[in-house]
């Protein structure tokens, strides 16, 4: 298992490296270059000089690389142009909201998703399971923006039954130490506080866990599908096992295999492409970062923010593929 | 990394690349087209599809007036915009122009954006499936692994980088959603052609002498296109929903003459609350279409897969 692991992180290395040649490349592919990023669009020519001169940019293009690399191993991004403080920390700040609501999202989406995908599985060609189809396949088809706005619509402006933007109410006034908003509140035993940035959490939490539950709801069904007709599952039938222990034993463990890895592939996604739900939501998380760094043209905090993303991506996948690993001593082997 | 999504890719295209019996001496094209023909899903999908692509191209004869006729402009007044009436039948949006007649004319666009950005991403992800499968060796493996970085990024996050690179106009944004897409179709081609590679006929043919090339392109590449099919049939109801999300992220195509039904959503969530069938109908008209594709996409993978044979 440990081998296993290592090698897993050893191909690791080669996907970084790309993604930040990458990512090196667009930010001086773009009209005006680094220099345009770091002091905005309306620069002046001496002051552009200046900056390429201070942060040789006027040096061969690979020396320029691996100073970006060497920053980059450091966490070093540059600054961004509209708040003049650090991508990193603006990053580190806003990324325990978009944790906050992919754990929601998540939590909604499996909460509902396995035991209706289930569900439809074990009742094939009812009601519940053409519905569960149909609503599946919904899911997958409508705008994630344009849910979060009927939902924001309905049940924040229309019946006010929930807040429909930000992370807290701002008269609430909350310490926070983590920028966990949820978990400061019941670090500092400021319950109110905790629970009413999770009533926050609600509604973008939902949107934005609709397709993981569309998905969810289909792979559980026809991995169910899948299992029952096994022949291990027979087997256990007939010798005599009791039904609630085949399928506890036999056709659930099995059938959550593909289910596990689903769920990990969507977190992955989750935490690193909330843009659309965090924006009609204004939540203040690291999507609501990114529209707002493409209108204002804020080069430095894209391509630190989609770097950065990237790599929790590519972590969260490592963790699925361990874990896999882990769950289906099958995949060791090979 | 990555691993599990490339080996979910890889799966399918294993899995496609099994040769099936044939039914009785009939081609697997023929086969899966008669399977096709009896599935009523299929056919549900194939005729919301051709429905959307009928309406595209007889825009013009069938849009009762000029989507970009400002008719009713008179009667928009701020927290009012004119709702159905005589000769509108869905109304205004908020300019005065009649909607029924945006949504038919955005059909084109909206397709036009799928189709191509589709194509595209399909082609070359083609070619570099075919570099990596026909050469095999060092070949494979460079180009793969660019391939695996490509997979790295999220595709949200990779079709907003190349937008901004880019610039806004609608080859930008066909662009920028078929970079998306050049990943998947590569690593799914490549599969397919791998999975074919110790298959009898391979041998067969390379015992007569058949040249590389020839066995390569005429006999493994055509056996091995079904799930790319598929992936393409599917991949057209994403990039018509990807479309409509750069859109809202002001990514998407600022010309204001050619209506498309992503930027007419996204325009429209300012006035939700003044007039929500504005965002509706063209949520909708995505919705549907999206639920066409993937609805046909679903059942081209059943009847190609022997696995679903009955």
């Amino acid at each position: 298992m440990l081998r296993f692991i290592v090698r897993r992180l050893l191909q690791l290395v080669p996907i970084l490296l790309g993604l930040s040649v990458l990512l090196f490349a667009w930010l001086r592919a773009l009209p005006g270059g680094p220099a345009q990023a770091a002091l905005g669009e309306r620069a002046t020519p001496e002051a552009i000089a200046r900056y390429n001169e201070l942060f040789g940019l006027d040096q061969p293009i690979w020396v320029q690389y691996l100073r970006f690399l060497g920053r980059a191993v450091q966490l070093d991004f540059g600054t961004s142009a509209r708040t003049g403080r650090a991508v990193t920390t603006e990053f580190l700040e806003r990324m325990p909201g978009t944790v906050e609501l992919t754990v929601f999202a998540m939590v909604f989406a499996v909460g509902v998703g396995i035991p209706l995908g289930y569900l439809a599985a074990r009742k094939h060609g009812s009601w519940l399971d053409s519905t569960a189809v149909v609503g599946s396949l919904l899911g997958v088809a409508i705008p994630v923006f344009f849910l979060a706005y009927l939902l924001r619509l309905l049940f924040a402006v229309e019946l006010g039954w929930l807040p429909g933007s930000g992370r807290q109410e701002v008269r609430i006034d909350a310490t926070h130490i983590t920028n966990f908003y949820v978990l400061d509140g019941l670090l500092t035993r400021e319950w109110d506080a905790a629970w009413d940035a999770f009533l926050h959490l609600v509604l973008p939490g939902i949107a934005l866990g609709t397709i993981p539950l569309a998905i969810i709801v289909r792979i559980t069904r026809a991995s169910v599908l899948d299992v029952v007709n096994e022949d291990y599952v027979r087997t256990a039938n007939a010798k005599g096992l009791a039904a609630d222990t085949v399928r506890r034993r036999h056709v659930v463990r099995n059938a959550l295999l593909p289910v596990s890895t689903t769920i990990g592939l969507q977190t992955g996604l989750l935490l690193s492409g909330a843009v659309l739900t965090e924006t009609v939501f204004a939540f203040g998380g690291v999507g609501s970062a990114i529209y707002d760094a493409i209108f204002a043209r804020d080069f430095a905090i894209l391509q630190g923010f989609i770097l950065m993303l990237a790599v929790v991506y590519v972590l969260v996948n490592l963790l699925v593929d361990i874990s896999y690993g882990l769950l289906d001593p099958r995949v060791r082997v090979r | 990394m990555g691993d599990v999504r490339r080996q979910r890719i890889d799966e399918l295209a294993a899995r496609a690349g099994r040769v099936p019996e044939g039914e009785g001496g009939v081609s697997l094209v023929r086969s899966a087209f008669r399977r096709l023909r009896r599935n009523p899903v299929a056919i549900l999908g194939a005729v919301i599809v051709v429905v959307f692509l009928v309406v595209a191209a007889f825009a013009p004869w069938l849009a009762p007036r000029d989507p970009l006729a400002q008719t009713l402009l008179s009667e928009v007044r701020p927290g009012a915009i004119p709702g159905p009436q005589e000769g509108f039948p869905l109304g205004a949006d908020q300019l005065g122009r009649d909607l029924l007649s945006r949504l038919v004319y955005g059909s084109r666009q909206s397709l036009l954006i799928g189709v191509v950005s589709t194509v595209l991403g399909a082609v070359v992800g083609m070619a570099v499936g075919v570099l990596a499968g026909a050469f095999g060796g060092w070949v494979d493996t460079v180009v793969m692994r660019f391939v695996d970085i490509l997979l790295s990024i999220p595709s949200l996050l990779m079709a907003i980088s190349i937008s901004v690179l880019l610039g806004q106009n609608q080859y930008a944004l066909m662009i920028a959603i078929a970079v998306t897409q050049v990943p998947v179709f590569a690593r799914l081609l490549r599969g397919s052609m791998l999975a074919q590679r110790g298959s009898d006929y391979v041998l067969a043919a390379r015992a007569l002498g058949v040249r590389h090339g020839r066995i390569v392109f005429g006999h493994v590449l055509p056996n091995s296109l079904s799930p790319v099919i598929v992936q393409a049939t599917l991949s057209l109801a994403t990039a018509i929903i990807e479309a409509a999300a750069l859109s809202f992220l002001g990514l998407g195509d600022p010309d204001i003459a050619r209506p498309e039904w992503g930027a007419m959503l996204a325009t429209a969530q300012a006035f939700l609350s003044v007039r929500p069938a504005l965002a509706v109908w063209p949520a909708l008209c995505i919705i549907v279409v999206a639920l066409g594709f993937t609805l046909l996409g679903e059942s081209l993978r059943e009847a190609l897969d022997p696995k679903f044979r009955r």
